[in-house]
């Protein structure tokens, strides 16, 4: 559950819900998979940790620096178009967000 | 695996163009015949996605200064301006280009493509960052993967997106990282026809120090009281650090330039491999270049009037039949279509009534949609825009991407 001293709408970036403390792995875990549910080709597929982006979704690279963008907006961190491209699973993601976020 | 296994998404995809009959991607101009025509399949068709702009492909004035050219100097350089030496006019161009945007410094490039490509890749390196448009030209993006520094996108035209990215560029522990900041920009974007709040984008980084370099590939001529795009429109010229541009669209040849007020700028020329590698531009190109400037220069008022008529007559007569267009009026129209299919079914219909536009399919366009793409010329005539609209409004209806007409039935009894 979000509290209200987390929950922070920057003026400038109306469109993204920033959540400027560190998040915890569940909170992004779970955006990750709200983003990608769209991109699923079976709407019984269950997104985990495991699931590797590019391969068990229907995602194209574009669309992938696209979430990855949200993403950041949510988070409060960038994450570097090299980096993105390392990425193959949604824990790798996690992690790669988790680790931004500490260092910010 | 097969060396072409890898592609075999994207040929499905291909096939599933090539089953309309037709394909866009290997059109072929049996004759051009003037900047707004053109043979195809043997028939006479309006060209409307060339990027053509001021209609100088034809201006008797560049053809004859290219073939004098190519009389005095030859038909190529065979080879680069640092292993074979630069020609006079080359440098006379580059002096032409600099005073035209009142910089000091300017590289000419064979194509804009290697201009993007060498001067973005080049500038930054090891422990800088690079922060582009999402919807950056694919030249951009291929500048990312040849250099070094970190890249981060931002959204399309939202300067408070790369505000938020420019911010980020700091560590909790070591306070902001070092290295430069370069921002990557376009004055109107390729396939929706849409400009940067360029202002806006400037005064961000300003505030944290990033250097700006913008790309006028589609808006050189186009905007501006002097036509140097929109750099010059926004009023913001001295703040842009770097200008790229192509001569292949305004100015009707080939090529790219990049100018700048650096005092450093040309050792460029010795570290740019995309200007190092490769033959330098061909004399008779380096000629009609400097003409259509000249002609830029003195008939640049009306032209850019012409097209803009154009503009709005083409934009505001497919908006009145009820296509759903990009954001704002530019020389590029983009039309947005449902899906792939019918953006292709929709395009091989155009041609089929003798009007040549593109279409641009995804991965080629920003957030998957479809468009027809087309691009105005300062010499197509009202009667050519106009004839145009009625063969899209009824290729529109016909194929159900338009609400039919409804007609008035009488009620007499």
């Amino acid at each position: 559950m979000r509290t209200a001293q987390n929950v922070i709408v920057e003026n400038d970036d109306a469109t993204a819900v920033l959540l400027r403390r560190v998040p915890t792995r569940g909170e992004v875990m779970a955006e990750i998979v709200t983003q990608l549910a769209n991109f699923r080709t079976d709407d019984s597929y269950v997104i985990r940790g495991e699931t590797v982006i590019a391969k068990d979704l229907a995602i194209d690279s574009l669309a992938v620096m696209d979430m990855v963008m949200e993403l950041e907006d949510r988070f409060d961190v960038s994450i570097p178009m090299n980096v993105v491209a390392e990425i193959q699973t949604v824990d790798e993601l996690a992690n790669t967000i988790l680790k931004l976020a500490a260092r910010r | 695996m097969g060396l072409f296994d890898r592609h075999a998404g994207l040929l499905d995809a291909y096939r599933d163009v090539r089953t309309t009959g037709a394909d866009p991607f290997q059109i072929r101009m049996e004759r051009v015949l003037s900047p707004t025509e053109a043979i195809i399949n043997g028939k006479k068709c309006l060209l409307v996605g060339t990027n053509n702009y001021f209609g100088l492909t034809f201006d008797p004035s560049c053809m004859d200064a290219a073939i004098e050219a190519i009389r005095a100097e030859g038909t190529g350089t065979t080879g680069s301006r640092i292993a074979n030496g630069s020609y006079s006019e080359h440098v006379a161009l580059e002096h032409e280009i600099a005073e035209f945007y009142g910089k000091k410094h300017c590289m000419v490039f064979t194509t804009g493509y290697q201009a993007n490509l060498g001067v973005i890749s080049t500038l930054v390196g090891p422990e800088d960052f690079l922060l582009i448009d999402a919807d950056s030209h694919a030249s951009i993006y291929d500048a990312c993967k040849q250099t070094q520094a970190e890249v981060v996108r931002f959204k399309h035209n939202d300067p408070a997106s790369l505000d938020a990215r420019l911010r980020r560029l700091k560590d909790r522990d070591e306070g902001d990282k070092p290295g430069n900041r370069l921002v990557v920009l376009e004055g109107i974007y390729s396939m929706l026809g849409d400009s940067a709040p360029l202002k806006e984008f400037v005064a961000v980084c300003k505030k944290h120090g990033a250097y700006v370099l913008i790309d006028e590939a589609h808006s050189l001529g186009a905007l501006g009281a002097n036509g140097r795009g929109l750099c010059e429109s926004a009023g913001v010229l001295d703040d842009c650090h770097f200008i790229v541009g192509t001569f292949s669209k305004t100015l009707g040849a080939i090529g790219g330039y990049c100018v700048s007020n650096d005092p450093d700028f040309d050792i460029l020329r010795v570290t740019t491999r995309a200007y190092m590698f490769t033959a330098s531009p061909p004399p008779s190109i380096v000629a009609s270049v400097r003409q259509a400037l000249k002609v830029v220069k003195a008939q640049g008022t009306l032209l850019r009037k012409q097209l803009w008529d154009n503009v709005h007559t083409l934009y505001d007569g497919l908006v009145a039949q009820g296509f759903k267009l990009g954001p704002e009026y530019g020389p590029v129209v983009g039309v947005h279509l449902p899906d792939r299919m019918t953006a292709i079914g929709f395009w091989r219909a155009m041609l089929d009534a003798g009007i040549y536009v593109n279409v641009a399919v995804p991965p080629a366009t920003p957030n998957g949609v479809s468009l027809l793409r087309c691009s105005l010329c300062a010499v197509h005539t009202k009667e050519q825009l106009d004839h145009m609209i009625e063969v899209m409004t009824g290729i529109g209806r016909q194929m159900g991407v338009l609400q039919p007409k409804l007609k008035v039935v009488g009620s007499g009894r």
